[in-house]
């Protein structure tokens, strides 16, 4: 294989891992901008959405785009009952206590999940049967276009819902002045609701996009879930723009470095996201589209 | 609290610590205590940083594998006294937290929380990864016992004495810390920023002793538990969770209680001990308690009693006033 077509599937592989890391992402902004806090329990919607979305498929056996449908529903359910019975009764106690919440909302969900579905990893069959084709001289995986296709696509109906619908204009302006927003009618309470309820669904997409690339199990939400956060702080905590640049930036760079990198350094490849996360607050604490949220003393 | 309320809670302590191991009179549970000692030594450490500082570490299990490590690699390597390692191990957490605090602490937010989480991660995936040097996934083994004055610490009940005179004085530096000079500058900044400031309070500096004081002791309370356990490696008690766990610990305490850290480090530590027994529920049953007592108790476990007596208190005193 030539170098620019070993490039070019190490930059494919990058782009749909980087695809997923900017949908966790995105839900971890969502919260943030409804409250402040960081959601610890992100990686945990991911898992639900995975292991979900392999029982309705393979269990149930329903087809695959209903079987995904009700994944993604079944975890924006999970994260509105997180915001009821979790989040709500702790908002008075400030922004650390809500925090330390989500910390225990996504330990209890890991201990379901394992209860649930075992410490086995299960795979997801890939989307489509044909697993591998060729472009440009470069093997990839078809599952690598259905998650860079699906992500676009959720990201279309993201940027339509934040820019036409009336819910999503009501977000938009929560997470720029809660009390201007709470003034002319949008209730800080309600943007909270569905900020979670949004979350959630992101995290399952992602989950159930990434299953039959990586298995599904258990665990698999604490490293892909402090990805995406390491995605969220490259591009600007809050930013959607930012979400999606930091997460395909953090991914390609991920997939380069472990392909190109020295015999024997390759297992280093899962610090490369945290060296980013490291460079970004050292040099630039505001991510690359973050709005100068970062005031120096 | 008056100082002579301070002398009896002292003397309470040090009493309920002289007379713990003989009433335990069980290896496997003063084995336990010793853990809840050093999980104590870093959660005081870490409140003094969250809720003195108001600065949140997501790493902190990574000062304390720092100290494990530097002291099991020097005395399994080069034959160095313990102490000597030790006292290595913790200059070299104080470094790399001076490094990581430099750039963060002059930021207004919580800057240090994301740095702190990256580098936890990066310290654990190089102790997995270099295993020529730290021994990888398996860690490293044979790590001498401690010995105090010629005197070899070779058993349970020794060390623990041992761990928990290191907790008392944990709890003495903390305490006459935020009563001092520095203390009083941290309340200010914690009372508003610029205020602190315009009085001449050099706020990223003062964040920052504390910082590396609390990295100091996480490496402090690693150092021990090598050599408790005569075994490290990188996971437990080393790894993101136990950084986690010990956030827990410090806000199920209490945050700005430092005996409510040592609260706080033995309900996790007991808590997973009991919850063991509970199979494959313990992890769920651990996830929902946190949660419960923070929506319940959000002030912590000692927080939350302080007030309750206070509010008694007041109601008292107006019942007696009219």
């Amino acid at each position: 294989m030539t170098l620019g077509s070993q490039t070019l599937q190490f930059l494919i592989a990058g782009l749909s891992v980087g695809a997923i890391y900017a949908l966790i992402a995105l839900g971890f902004g969502v919260i943030y901008n409804a409250t402040q806090i960081v959601n610890f329990a992100q990686g945990e919607f991911v898992m639900l959405g995975a292991l979900l979305t392999v029982t309705l498929h393979h269990s149930a056996h329903l087809p695959l785009p209903l079987a995904c449908l009700l994944a993604v529903l079944g975890v924006v359910v999970v994260g509105v009952l997180v915001e009821r019975l979790a989040i709500r009764p702790v908002r008075a106690a400030g922004v650390l206590a809500m925090i330390i919440v989500t910390i225990g909302v996504s330990i209890a969900l890991r201990g379901i999940a394992m209860l649930i579905w075992g410490k086995e990893h299960v795979p997801l069959r890939p989307f489509s049967s044909v697993e591998v084709v060729r472009l440009g001289g470069a093997a990839v995986l078809t599952q690598s276009l259905w998650v860079i296709g699906i992500t676009l696509a959720v990201m279309a109906a993201l940027h339509l819902f934040y820019s036409r619908a009336t819910l999503g204009k009501a977000m938009r302006a929560a997470a720029i002045t809660r009390e201007g927003a709470a003034l002319v009618g949008i209730s800080p309470g309600a943007t909270v609701f569905w900020s979670f309820a949004l979350a959630g669904g992101l995290g399952a997409v992602a989950g159930l996009l990434i299953a039959p690339i990586h298995m599904a199990a258990y665990g698999m939400g604490t490293m892909l879930g402090l990805k995406g956060f390491a995605a969220a702080i490259l591009g600007g905590i809050g930013s959607s723009v930012g979400a999606i640049v930091g997460g395909l930036a953090l991914g390609v760079l991920e997939a380069m470095g472990a392909g190109f990198a020295p015999a024997g350094l390759g297992g280093y490849k899962d610090a490369f996201a945290f060296i980013i996360l490291l460079i970004v607050l050292f040099a630039r604490p505001a991510g690359l589209f973050g709005g100068g949220g970062a005031g120096e003393e | 609290m008056s100082p002579r309320w301070r002398v009896v809670l002292w003397l309470a302590f040090g009493a309920l610590v002289a007379a713990l191991p003989p009433i335990i009179a069980n290896d496997y549970y003063i084995g336990v205590a010793v853990f809840v000692g050093i999980g104590a030594i870093a959660a005081i450490g870490l409140n003094l940083l969250m809720g003195y500082a108001g600065q949140v570490s997501l790493g902190h299990a990574a000062f304390m594998a720092i100290g494990g490590f530097t002291s099991a690699i020097l005395t399994t390597r080069t034959g160095v006294s313990p102490w000597i390692a030790m006292a290595c191990a913790l200059l070299l957490a104080s470094a790399v937290a001076t490094l990581v605090g430099i750039p963060t602490l002059k930021l207004r937010g919580h800057y240090l929380a994301m740095a702190t989480l990256g580098v936890g991660m990066i310290v654990t995936i190089i102790l997995t990864q270099w295993d020529d040097f730290t021994g990888g996934t398996s860690g490293l083994t044979d790590i001498p016992y401690l010995s105090l004055a010629g005197v070899p610490l070779d058993n349970d009940v020794k060390y623990f004495y041992l761990v928990w005179a290191l907790v008392a004085l944990a709890l003495l530096l903390s305490s006459n810390l935020i009563r001092s000079r520095v203390g009083r500058a941290l309340r200010a900044l914690h009372t508003g920023e610029v205020a602190a400031a315009t009085c001449g309070v050099d706020i990223a500096r003062t964040k920052l002793r504390v910082f590396v004081l609390s990295a100091a002791l996480a490496a402090l309370a690693g150092s021990l538990y090598a050599h408790h356990v005569h075994f490290v490696n990188p996971h437990n008690p080393f790894d993101f969770s136990f950084s986690i766990q010990l956030v827990v610990m410090v806000v199920l305490g209490g945050l700005a209680t430092l005996p409510g850290s040592v609260v706080g480090a033995a309900t996790v530590i007991l808590l997973g001990e009991y919850l063991r027994s509970l199979g494959d529920f313990d992890v769920l049953a651990f996830g929902v308690i946190l949660a419960l007592v923070l929506i319940f108790l959000p002030r912590g476990i000692v927080g939350g009693a302080a007030s309750l007596l206070q509010a008694r208190r007041a109601a008292g005193g107006a019942a007696q006033e009219s």
